[in-house]
């Protein structure tokens, strides 16, 4: 249980990290929580020669919301600043359900949100949220910025779109255009097990109408699952108990289960489906309430 | 330019006092340093993956796994474990009496209570109790449960834990 070798290098500033990452030449990691990079390198699934620790980098464990409602997540947030975020509870549905369920609240106070995303698990939460949001991840390498939408961002698991020598530095969620509603429901056998099936949904909606829907899956697939026929279907019309129902059989004809010691292939479909289901119905229950 | 911490000694700040780490790779985790380095043993290695919870210590007041941080990352944090929730004196003897009176409210009702059987847990959830306690000093059973939710005991069946919690919020409540 112990990792290989690797140097360690602690900078202190982004550009400084960039360059170490650019001297390690693909063989250096980046460590912020480290949640799952540590055990990943015990059990030498990952065996880097360079960590390069940003915890010391200054001005990165932001949370943000503009005045449109833009959403900014510095490379340091933890889960648990997200948890506790009175900010995302006001403005972010989908993210103010999916923080309080990462893992066990012990790993929460480490772990960070662009971290997550670059680990690419198909078992991470945050993927599908950030999928369901349409949500972007800033890259910051040699050559200055970009911009890279999340849905674009995994791979395949465990793989990222990031050169060797860019760091993920903030995750966004785009200004809603509606009232942005939705929820993220997951299934666990124990607290802190990977997921059997999660569902982010993320919604906006405007006069009664869904305007942008947005369905992300966790844990039924290769990687994270953007169900973006489901989410198609719910988009110009009403929420209804038919379009829910549509919306949730696509969801579950997107998933991609494997049978295995969490459950049988028809099982996490059957779980896909009732999730969405749940969760809009809780989206036109809050609509109710609000007109 | 960056910091490179290569074989040579750092510094952690533990249970409020310098502890230099001489000699040592910084790969170690920290749970590995403690234990080995300092002879601070409090703190159990079991998973090594973060599942477990019985290595908890706090890290600038948040309850993190040490076995997921390494050393070199806790430099400059204010590191508490278990040993350290004991407010020791020093002019006495570490005999069996004198340490049992030193324990805190929370070792006691643990204790008191049962919630203690092979006791390799222990620890771990010490720790975890005393900082949802420090945050939140009248929580709900939901929110006792979900604090340690992250701390796996294979032993007491957790009924004679939340046993000891329920006993100590309601003393702490009794001296307010």
């Amino acid at each position: 249980m112990y990792p290989t070798r690797f140097n360690y290098e602690s900078p202190k500033s982004i550009a400084e990290a960039i360059a170490l990452l650019h001297q390690g030449g693909g063989e250096a990691k980046i460590l912020a929580g480290g949640q799952s990079l540590v055990p990943m390198m015990r059990l030498r699934f990952a065996a880097p020669e360079m960590i390069v620790d940003i915890n010391n980098i200054p001005g990165l464990d932001y949370l943000t919301v503009d005045a449109d409602g833009t959403i900014h997540i510095g490379a340091l947030c933890r889960h648990s600043d997200l948890e506790k975020s009175s900010l995302l509870m006001a403005h972010q549905p989908t993210m103010a359900a999916a923080a309080p369920v990462i893992a066990d609240p012990i790993v929460r106070n480490r772990g960070t949100l662009v971290g997550s995303l670059c680990h690419a698990d198909p078992q991470g939460d945050w993927s599908s949220v950030m999928m369901a949001l349409g949500g972007i991840v800033v890259a910051q390498g040699p050559n200055g910025r970009r911009s890279i939408p999340a849905a674009d961002f995994v791979k395949g698991p465990f793989q990222n779109m990031l050169a060797f020598d860019e760091i993920a530095i903030e995750a966004i969620v785009p200004a809603p255009k509606g009232i942005p509603n939705g929820g993220y429901l997951k299934l666990e056998r124990r607290v802190g097990d990977f997921a059997t099936a999660g569902v982010a949904v993320a919604v906006e909606s405007s006069q009664g109408l869904i305007i942008r829907a947005g369905i992300g899956l966790t844990g039924v697939g290769g990687s994270t699952i953007n169900a973006t026929a489901a989410a198609q279907s719910l988009v110009g019309a009403p929420l209804t108990a038919g379009s829910i129902a549509h919306a949730a059989d696509l969801a579950a004809q997107a998933a991609q289960p494997r049978s295995d010691h969490r459950g049988s292939a028809s099982y996490k479909r059957q779980i896909v489906k009732t999730f969405v289901v749940r969760i809009l119905s809780g989206v036109v229950e809050s609509m109710e309430r609000a007109a | 330019m960056s910091e490179s911490i290569g074989n040579e000694m750092y510094t952690l700040r533990i249970n409020g006092q310098d502890r230099p780490v001489v000699d040592a790779w910084v790969g170690e985790s920290l749970l590995y340093v403690l234990r080995e380095r300092l002879e601070l043993p409090g703190a159990k290695g079991a998973c090594e993956q973060g599942e477990c919870g019985s290595c908890t210590v706090l890290m600038d007041g948040d309850a993190v796994c040490s076995c997921l941080v390494m050393a070199a990352t806790a430099v400059g944090a204010e590191i508490v474990t278990v040993e350290g929730l004991i407010e020791k004196d020093p002019s006495m003897a570490a005999t069996a009496e004198v340490i049992a009176s030193q324990i805190t409210d929370v070792q006691q009702a643990f204790i008191t209570e049962g919630g203690v059987q092979c006791g390799f847990c222990t620890p771990g959830l010490i720790v975890a109790v005393h900082h949802l306690l420090d945050k939140n000093p009248d929580p709900t059973e939901l929110q006792v449960k979900e604090s340690i939710s992250g701390n796996i005991c294979r032993c007491t069946g957790y009924g004679r834990i939340f046993a000891a919690v329920e006993a100590v919020v309601q003393v702490r409540k009794a001296s307010r």
